[in-house]
């Protein structure tokens, strides 16, 4: 689930970061929850790229290392796995990469093994299979603070003439003992010939377990004490009651910071792009090519940029919850209802990603190992509301929903009404669910098995760059899909030309296009403008924000109007409401089908939830603008 | 020595062994074997539910269910379903 540059994999912006033969390239491999991904960006920083494997969903995270040295070294983080046993996809991946067996990726020249040193008992048993590869391999115990503040301890010496491998104690949050990884990956690191124990058979687990107690006993390992403040959490978070409260009062803090909080940064951004606008407009000569750049891109690029602090604090919160460990505690507290409607707690956590963004979240569903389940978890992943529907939602709710305070001013009206629409996502998720699962996709059940990793603060690194990458995303998309949008409407809307003079837009190309579509959408409640924003959001839900801006900033008589006031005009309060439930339910990414299509296989089951979300919205907003328009 | 081995087969019969799923919070004991289907079984032993290895059950979900148990110094949840096939040692 690592954030959501999966939106770029979709939309093929990143291109692939290959392998080229002749460098030195190094394999990370661990188990879930050793810190392998922390390492990786310790070791990388900014220089890394993800992609995909060939053929596969699982993700490439690929990176180069900085060296002293002059030779170029490749990073390759694999998936988080719990043996080299190839059963599910994470698993496949794995070790075709280590056996060499992966088109494009040659095989590793060398392994780093990340073992969280804190839970070594467990972790010391993927060192047999590992290091059964022949590939020089150095052993990474992670968490050395951890380890040594609870009172724990290994003999690195020792171990590394047991396992005949190099052992680097470090802690990877803290950047302590990562010399030694440099050290290893220069070659300089000294290697112990032939391990003093025989390597287990691998296909037999209680007789590795036995290998890697036996390893662990000679290197005079002694497991640290449990983290007890993990545990005095846990008693809050799991607790009966506290935990589900803390639960609903951390989703009311994240919307209400989500609302309010965002303000005073999206009003600086506002004014900057209105600041520059000006400028351009100032500079340029009345023509043609000042009404591209001002009318055009900068309405309606600009209408879509202004919500970047919203959805860089909507990943920082997500960030954070993952991070920490509490996310694993929450699908725990899940568990129970998604009981209830046929699937696991497992599911629960890509259901979770989706309100980041659908794409990556449905990538996550591969660690769902029943196939009924890990379908039925993709079709309702889109229901979640993703990043791209908070400027859409933020926009209508702000033009039509009056700031009141309410629960004695600890919630705001405005975050009500957004808390309401993630509501109906939810729901509509899990009544889909319930329904797919007693239907065409029932199947018997398959445990729930879940670590719950103890608490951690989560890095300023890993967060930094989470809303990095999040904010390249975001911006790359404003400036591609979004800007070749605003030029095409801005062109046909100033098509077909007169006497050399463009004609009013409701008589453009684009005026005629929204005027074919407004008997369909008229029982909605809205307009010919709306029905452009519907067609152009088909790529993705936010250009219809950059749409509308583009549209109303090429409008005589709204172009000194901001969005919002131009909206209120153009669009009663029960269309607002009837447009708000349309892009709850709708499915209106190209991205999100085309990730669907790949995981699925075919083009099946896109093409049924399509027709199925589509089919949910438009019923259910022409309901609500009945409903709204007769009370 | 009838009356004998009567007793020694009626203990038998009325004392079943237990289940992970019957530990109460804060209680130990050693896993016998694991009565699930083999993929499952190994998954299970891969992180940590290996037989012969000591197991502490912990914290549960609202409700008691999933329960989270404590192995090798990790935490691990399980649902009730599975963990009554889960055996411990008399």
């Amino acid at each position: 689930m690592g954030g959501c540059s999966g939106c770029s994999l979709a939309a093929g912006t990143v291109s692939a970061a290959a392998v080229q033969p002749g460098r030195h390239v190094v394999a990370l491999v661990g188990p879930p929850n050793s810190g392998k991904s922390t390492l990786f960006n310790r070791l990388t920083g900014l220089r890394q790229k993800v992609a995909n494997f060939p053929g596969v969903t699982v993700e490439k995270h690929i990176g180069r290392a900085k060296l002293s040295g002059d030779r170029e070294t490749l990073l390759i983080d694999l998936p988080g796995i719990y043996s080299l046993h190839p059963r599910t996809e994470d698993e496949q991946v794995t070790h075709d990469v280590l056996a060499g067996r992966m088109p494009d990726v040659p095989r590793p020249d060398a392994v780093l093994l990340i073992l969280d040193s804190t839970a070594l008992g467990r972790h010391l048993v993927m060192a047999a299979p590992v290091l059964a590869l022949g590939i020089p391999t150095l052993v990474v115990l992670n968490m050395a603070d951890d380890l040594r503040s609870r009172g724990g301890h290994v003999d690195v010496a020792a171990l590394s003439h047991q396992l005949g491998a190099p052992v680097a104690l470090v802690s990877a949050a803290r950047g302590e003992g990562v010399e030694g990884i440099d050290d290893f990956l220069r070659g300089t690191a000294a290697h112990p010939r032939s391990p003093l124990v025989e390597l287990p058979i691998l296909q037999d687990v209680p007789r590795c377990r036995e290998w890697a107690a036996r390893v662990g006993s000679r290197s005079s390992y002694r497991a640290p004490a449990p983290a007890e403040w993990s545990r005095r959490l846990d008693a809050v978070f799991l607790h009966p009651l506290a935990g589900p409260l803390v639960f609903l009062i951390v989703v009311l803090a994240v919307f209400q910071t989500i609302f309010t909080g965002a303000r005073p940064l999206m009003s600086l951004v506002e004014s900057a792009i209105t600041a520059s606008g000006n400028a351009v407009a100032a500079l340029l000569p009345e023509g043609i090519l000042r009404s591209l750049l001002v009318e055009g891109v900068w309405s309606g690029v600009g209408a879509v940029v202004v919500f970047l602090p919203q959805i860089l604090l909507l990943f920082l919160f997500i960030g954070i919850l993952e991070d920490s460990g509490y996310l694993a505690r929450a699908a725990v507290i899940a568990d129970r209802t998604m009981r209830r409607v046929g699937l696991q707690g497992k599911s629960f956590i890509p259901l979770l990603s989706a309100y980041a963004c659908a794409v990556p979240a449905i990538m996550a569903t591969r660690t769902i190992e029943n196939k009924r389940d890990r379908i039925a978890t993709i079709l309702i992943a889109p229901f979640m509301t993703c990043s791209a529907r908070l400027p859409v939602y933020t926009l209508i709710v702000a033009a039509f929903i009056p700031a009141k305070p309410l629960l004695g001013g600890l919630l705001g009206s405005r975050a009500a009404a957004m808390l309401g629409l993630y509501l109906i996502g939810f729901l509509a998720a899990f009544v889909t669910a319930r329904a797919l699962k007693s239907s065409v996709l029932k199947s018997e059940r398959t445990p729930f098995v879940l670590e719950l990793p103890p608490y951690r603060w989560p890095t300023l690194r890993s967060l930094g760059l989470r809303l990095l990458d999040r904010a390249s995303v975001f911006l790359r998309r404003a400036g591609t899909l979004i800007l070749a949008v605003a030029i095409v409407l801005w062109a046909l809307a100033h098509l077909p030309l007169t006497d050399g003079k463009p004609p009013a837009i409701e008589n453009s190309v684009v005026g005629t296009i929204g005027r074919t579509v407004e008997p369909l959408i008229e029982p909605l409640g809205f307009n010919w403008k709306i029905g452009v924003g519907l067609i152009t959001s088909l790529a993705a839900r936010e250009v219809i924000v950059g749409t509308l801006g583009a549209i109303y900033g090429m409008e005589g008589n709204s172009q000194s109007l901001s969005l919002q006031s131009a909206l209120q005009r153009d669009l009663s309060l029960a269309g607002a409401v009837a447009l708000l439930i349309f892009f709850a339910f709708a499915m209106q990414c190209i991205s999100t089908m085309a990730v669907v299509r790949r995981e699925t296989g075919g083009w099946k089951w896109p093409a049924v939830q399509f027709a199925y979300m589509t089919a949910l919205a438009y019923c259910s907003a022409f309901l609500a603008y009945r409903i709204v328009s007769a009370l | 020595m009838l009356q004998l081995s009567f007793n020694k087969r009626s203990d038998r019969r009325t004392v079943p062994p237990r289940q992970l799923a019957e530990l109460q919070e804060g209680e130990r004991a050693v896993l016998e074997r694991l009565e699930l289907p083999e993929d499952v079984a190994r998954r299970l032993m891969e992180m940590g539910f290996v037989p012969g290895n000591t197991m502490t059950a912990a914290r549960s979900a609202p409700g008691g269910d999933p329960r989270v148990f404590r192995v090798d110094g990790s935490e691990i949840a399980l649902r009730h379903e599975t963990a009554v096939h889960l055996i411990l040692r008399p």
